[in-house]
């Protein structure tokens, strides 16, 4: 294996412990500790950021950095802490998951991701090429995150979770979006998390419970 | 002369002004007598200005600016050329008498408060004159889609009551419809340069059938605004709606907006014309003209009859521009650009009498809240102000000199009579019978108009409470003054006009009308004198005088045995406001004649009945025919596609997440 730039390892060791984090986070049954590793996941994405920004001399990436860091580490998981203590979910569990079936369809996700990013990384020519199957992987992960889970403020964790593997993916190929497109998402991303808080509200003021089977009544027969 | 770019700056000043006055209504959204005292009449000032920024632009070169609002890299481009200009003119002249008409018009009442339909309102006046300077397709589209919203919240002002709300959805869905149509027209129209500024459209290489594809496209989008038939049916269901100011607004300017479009697509943007597209124009408009007029003549609905009468109008200007087009395609500048003149003139003119009559029809709403002609008449006699106004606009639209209405139907007629001259055997076989048309769709307004007009104003007072009936206000006054004002000059002056408008035709047909010799003040002159020529100063001397001859005679002359004696009552004394004419059986000819044209469903009473009952509906063969099965199907379709929804959260995701995988591999 040729040597590669240090700053590219510790590239690859965020991307690496991205990914972990989404297992991680697919396989927790605790809201509580899903919102943690959330953040966990936000921190090494403003770590891998600073890194590329640095050596790719992206002086814009800085502020997606700081962007980052002040919305997925600070405000939007206080938001989600407050909001899981106001609707007392903060012991809760996820019901109904099993975990080992969700694994392994994560590891098949995660095969066919590098799959997939393989002729697109070998157009790329940085130093961040491996990384964009990671970033997919952490995509799809999140969206199967989101497939079995049942309840609403663990969807919403997905949701970010989701929005998380976009802007790595943006990162690592192409030095970042655009500032207004980053910046647009980022807004979008906080009203978004505002919006289904206040749709928990709404949810359980109907059915008492924040789980997401309630809703299936609200077919068009 | 002012500088070409002040008057497009001008023009966005207004703009700009409308949106703050619209804006400052929802400072204080309750507060009537603020809102209709001081920002609807700086509306109207907003509308004076544009008014002479239009009159101004008429003769000026084109002006183009570009203004950095909106997306990245998606400035907004703006022209202000003649074409422009003359529907600024419109816009302006027209709404000047509607907002100040409005001032008055407008009360606190059920439905939307009076400082949001302050916003709606002139958020509606500002995208109408930026559709008209957008010179890029973005900003078409966005103030064409904004004017569609405004108006639609407009229509919907009494939101509460449920009818009001489908007729407010159907014209937001055929409107949409009609956009949907645009988008795509200018898709084909920028032809693969990618290029949407209305400058690469001229330059765009485009084949014939891609061609005629736009022009269809263009005909459908313009033409569902418009009330083109079979497109029509948003508007007899959506004036009836709005408030009496914005179904003037909607009728007299908004439908010009459409004819705007196509003009500016058929003649500007088009690379070049074809002769079947104006033969297709031509046969479209003159049967809508026909269509419209027939529906107007059985309608019971005030303000639906004048929503038909529209639809006739669109009809002629859409047969006008067709003449225009076809005359442009066989290389014949002249027929052209006065086809195009009287299509221009009387696009003007429907703005002034339709406006008019919307809000006479406010105002006799206002003062018996009653729509039903069925149950109004007499009421010249409580409502003089309104009345002789109405009078005026009646005249004008039935076609009948010296007013405005006759100069252009006279004008558009002489054009048609031209058509021998087209190289084509074909067209000239059957031109004949669209001259015939026209004339007899210009007898049918006529007494259409007879019909409106009688009902309302004349005869006795079908209903006890119409006696109370109050004139109108001052402010409505004002605004009715106005545009009968400009019914009367429009018809009394028309050769300035045409020589104002032969800006439009030099810009877009590289023709001129205008013939200084010929043409005064005092006579028209549109090709030569040997042809035709009018003279409406002459003709209103002319009945001046011959009116002024016969009250001297009546009164100076003829000065012995008068004698006071009731009228012959055949022989009948006793006489009440039922034995009057109604509008159903002033009607009831037409719905014979042209019955192939409705769907009646009919309730005749047997001679035995006790209480005898009387009862017609009639209907558009459109519904039955067109719209219903339209429906049906898209039903249809909705509940096959209905059997994927399954209500659980997470099967919806999978739909989602297997789509990303099917793209991913596709794509890669």
């Amino acid at each position: 294996m040729p040597t590669m730039p240090l700053s590219g390892q510790y590239i690859h060791l965020f991307a690496s412990v991205v990914l972990l984090l989404s297992f991680a986070m697919l396989a927790q049954r605790r809201i509580r500790t899903l919102i943690d590793l959330f953040a966990l996941q936000g921190a090494a994405l403003v770590c891998s950021t600073t890194i590329v920004a640095w050596t790719g001399d992206q002086p814009h990436l800085y502020y997606s950095a700081a962007l980052t860091l002040l919305l997925k580490v600070i405000v939007l998981p206080l938001i989600l802490y407050r909001l899981i203590d106001r609707l007392q979910l903060r012991w809760d569990t996820e019901t109904g998951l099993h975990i080992p079936a969700t694994m392994l369809i994560g590891l098949v996700l995660v095969v066919f991701a590098f799959g997939l990013a393989q002729p697109v990384s070998r157009l790329a020519g940085h130093v961040t090429q491996s990384t964009l199957g990671i970033a997919i992987a952490v995509v799809m992960l999140a969206f199967l995150m989101m497939i079995t889970r049942r309840k609403a403020v663990t969807q919403v964790i997905g949701f970010l979770a989701m929005e998380n593997g976009l802007f790595f993916a943006a990162t690592s190929t192409t030095y970042g979006m655009p500032m207004v497109v980053e910046l647009g998402i980022a807004l979008d991303v906080l009203v978004g998390v505002l919006i289904l808080g206040i749709f928990f509200f709404q949810i359980r003021e109907q059915f008492d419970s924040l789980d997401l089977h309630h809703l299936e009544r609200l077919r068009e027969e | 002369m002012a500088e070409p770019a002040v008057l497009l700056n001008a023009a966005l000043v207004v703009v700009a002004g409308w949106l703050a006055v619209g804006a400052a209504g929802l400072l204080r959204p309750h507060a009537t007598a603020l809102i209709a005292r001081l920002l609807f009449p700086l509306g109207a000032l907003g509308s004076i200005v544009l008014t002479a920024v239009g009159l101004a632009a008429l003769s000026a070169p084109p002006a183009t600016r570009i203004l950095p609002i909106g997306l990245p890299d998606l400035p907004l481009h703006l022209r202000l050329d003649p074409l422009a200009a003359f529907f600024l003119f419109l816009l302006g002249s027209a709404s000047t008498g509607i907002s100040v008409f409005g001032a008055g018009y407008f009360r606190a009442g059920a439905g939307t408060s009076p400082g949001l339909l302050c916003l709606q309102y002139h958020v509606f006046l500002a995208t109408m004159a930026m559709v008209l300077l957008a010179d890029d397709a973005y900003a078409f589209m966005v103030a064409w889609e904004s004017m569609a919203l405004a108006s639609y919240f407009l229509v919907t002002t009494q939101h509460r009551i449920g009818a009001i709300r489908g007729a407010g959805f159907l014209y937001l869905l055929l409107a949409h419809v009609g956009a949907i149509a645009i988008l795509l027209c200018f898709g084909v129209l920028q032809g693969g340069s990618w290029q949407f500024t209305f400058d690469a459209m001229r330059g765009a290489d485009l084949d014939a059938t891609r061609a005629t594809l736009a022009f269809a496209l263009a005909l459908l989008g313009f033409g569902a605004k418009a009330g083109l038939v079979p497109l029509h049916v948003w508007l007899p269901e959506a004036h009836p709606a709005a408030p009496s100011p914005v179904s003037a607004l909607m009728s007299g300017v908004m439908l010009k907006t459409a004819a705007y479009g196509l003009l500016r697509v058929t003649l500007d943007l088009l690379p070049f014309p074809l002769w079947h597209w104006g033969a297709a124009l031509l046969a479209l408009g003159l049967f809508s003209a026909l269509f419209g007029v027939i529906f107007a003549a059985v309608q019971t609905d005030m303000k639906r009859l004048l929503a038909y009468s529209s639809i006739e109008n669109l009809g002629i200007v859409f047969a006008g521009s067709g003449l225009a087009l076809l005359f442009h395609a066989e290389r014949m500048p002249l027929p052209a650009a006065l086809a195009l003149a009287a299509t221009l003139y009387h696009c003007l003119n429907h703005a002034m009498f339709k406006s008019l009559l919307f809000l006479a029809t406010g105002s006799v709403l206002h003062a018996t809240g009653e729509r039903n002609l069925g149950r109004l008449g007499g009421l010249i006699r409580r409502m003089p102000w309104v009345a002789w106004t109405a009078l005026v606009g009646t005249l004008a639209i039935a076609g009948l000199p010296p007013l405005n209405g006759f100069v252009s139907e006279w004008l558009l007629l002489q054009a048609l009579l031209l058509t021998p001259e087209v190289p084509r055997p074909f067209m000239n076989m059957l031109v004949p019978l669209g001259a015939s048309l026209l004339a007899l769709t210009a007898a049918l307004a006529a007494y259409v108009m007879v019909k409106f007009y009688g009902v309302i104003f004349l005869g006795q007072m079908r209903e006890p409470a119409l006696a109370d009936a109050h004139d109108c206000g001052r402010l409505e006054r004002l605004g009715l003054l106005w545009l009968a004002l400009a019914c009367v000059l429009l018809g009394l002056l028309p050769a300035p006009v045409l020589g104002l408008l032969d800006g439009v035709s030099a810009e877009l047909l590289g023709a001129s009308l205008v013939h200084p010799q010929a043409s005064s003040v005092w006579k028209l002159v549109p090709l030569s004198a040997e042809r035709a020529s009018y003279s409406p100063l002459v003709f209103l001397l002319g009945i001046v005088a011959l009116l002024g001859a016969s009250a001297l005679v009546a009164t100076r002359v003829y000065r012995r045995r008068v004698r006071r004696a009731p009228p012959w009552d055949c022989g009948f004394p006793h006489q009440d406001a039922r034995m009057q004419d109604t509008a159903e059986g002033f009607g009831q000819p037409i719905r014979h004649i042209f019955a192939p044209f409705f769907r009646m469903h009919r309730e005749l009473p047997s001679p035995l009945d006790a209480v005898p009952q009387y009862r017609v509906t009639v209907e558009d063969r459109f519904w039955s025919l067109l719209y219903l099965p339209l429906a049906r199907l898209v039903t249809r379709a909705a509940r096959l596609v209905g059997g994927i929804q399954q209500g659980r959260i997470a099967v919806y995701l999978l739909y989602s997440f297997l789509t990303l995988l099917v793209l991913l591999v596709i794509v890669l």
